[in-house]
């Protein structure tokens, strides 16, 4: 009963701080992708031709689909949203690998990195359309919307956390239950379906992010994906 | 009854019935991507890339319920 995805996994503490589990695996994947990144561009980056290729390949990837949302301000923010896709895409696809658990499947990394766009979805929005520019849009069409607003803008950022955290841990329980119940091949088709639903989650927690940045710097694309999560 | 079956009870009922909603939009808006898709295959991408959003909003009513069910049987405020 206390083994749930909600309670935290504490493997030691550092001072007072307690460290969890998905806090040490959250390093090693920050350390893979630094890892990765100078393998691929640093100065030995000559070597690796086919390494660099396929980085190169996964960043126009990522700058192709925040153009598509973002057109011209995309390079701008390509270094942070692509770093949190490529966070999350290792992230969620750590579950395959025997031994290691996928953080997210935690509610307090989804969390922090829902926060994290939070945050700089209202910076920039201040920054590029100015204080009085930015408050305006929470009066729009009416005061009397302004708590409607607010309150939207909270549960879009809960709504993401809440999402990715969600379909990973759940993702995970239906494989612990399944290992449970029926023993070696039964598993294997629905880790390949978590690979799927990493993928997916990875690519939808970023494109929402883009798309709630699209709409506070003002640059939603016509026709583009409905910008108030619920 | 006790507290601890009302709650296994309820997180069944939570993510039972939570489902179907959710399970019934899904269907709809795929149904009409592909319907949109198979008239207009050249839009397939831009179609694509908004169709995941939209589902992801769907579901997100679906996720809602399991965490309702998790927090009933992982963390329950209610029971000691």
């Amino acid at each position: 009963m206390n083994e749930g995805p909600l309670s935290p996994d504490i493997l030691f503490h550092l001072g007072p701080v307690p460290i969890a589990r998905q806090v040490v695996t959250t390093w090693g994947v920050g350390l893979f992708l630094l890892l990765l990144g100078m393998l691929a561009f640093g100065p030995a980056g000559a070597r690796y031709p086919r390494l660099r290729a396929a980085v190169e390949l996964l960043v126009e990837f990522e700058r192709a689909q925040l153009r598509a949302v973002l057109q011209e301000d995309a390079d701008r923010y390509l270094p942070f949203l692509g770093s949190l896709f490529l966070f999350l895409l290792c992230s969620n696809l750590l579950g395959i690998i025997p031994g290691l658990a996928p953080p997210t499947a935690h509610p307090e990394t989804p969390a922090a990195l829902a926060l994290l766009v939070f945050l700089l979805v209202h910076i920039e929005g201040l920054r590029v359309r100015g204080i009085l520019g930015h408050l305006q849009e929470y009066l729009r069409p009416n005061i009397l919307l302004l708590p409607i607003h607010i309150v939207s803008e909270l549960s879009r950022t809960f709504a993401l956390a809440v999402r990715l955290f969600g379909n990973i841990a759940s993702h995970e329980l239906v494989i612990g239950v399944l290992l449970s119940i029926a023993g070696l091949l039964v598993p294997v088709p629905f880790l390949l379906l978590s690979i799927l639903i990493g993928l997916v989650q990875a690519y939808i927690f970023t494109i929402l992010a883009t798309v709630f940045l699209a709409a506070a710097i003002g640059r939603a694309a016509e026709g583009e994906a409905p910008e108030e999560g619920t | 009854m006790n507290l601890e079956i009302v709650s296994v009870f309820g997180a069944a009922f939570a993510v039972g019935l939570g489902s179907i909603g959710p399970a019934l939009g899904e269907g709809r808006a795929l149904a009409a991507a592909m319907d949109a898709i198979a008239r207009q295959p050249e839009a397939a991408g831009t179609l694509t890339r908004t169709l995941f959003v939209g589902l992801a909003m769907i579901e997100t009513m679906a996720i809602y319920c399991l965490v309702i069910a998790l927090l009933l049987l992982y963390a329950n405020p209610y029971v000691g």
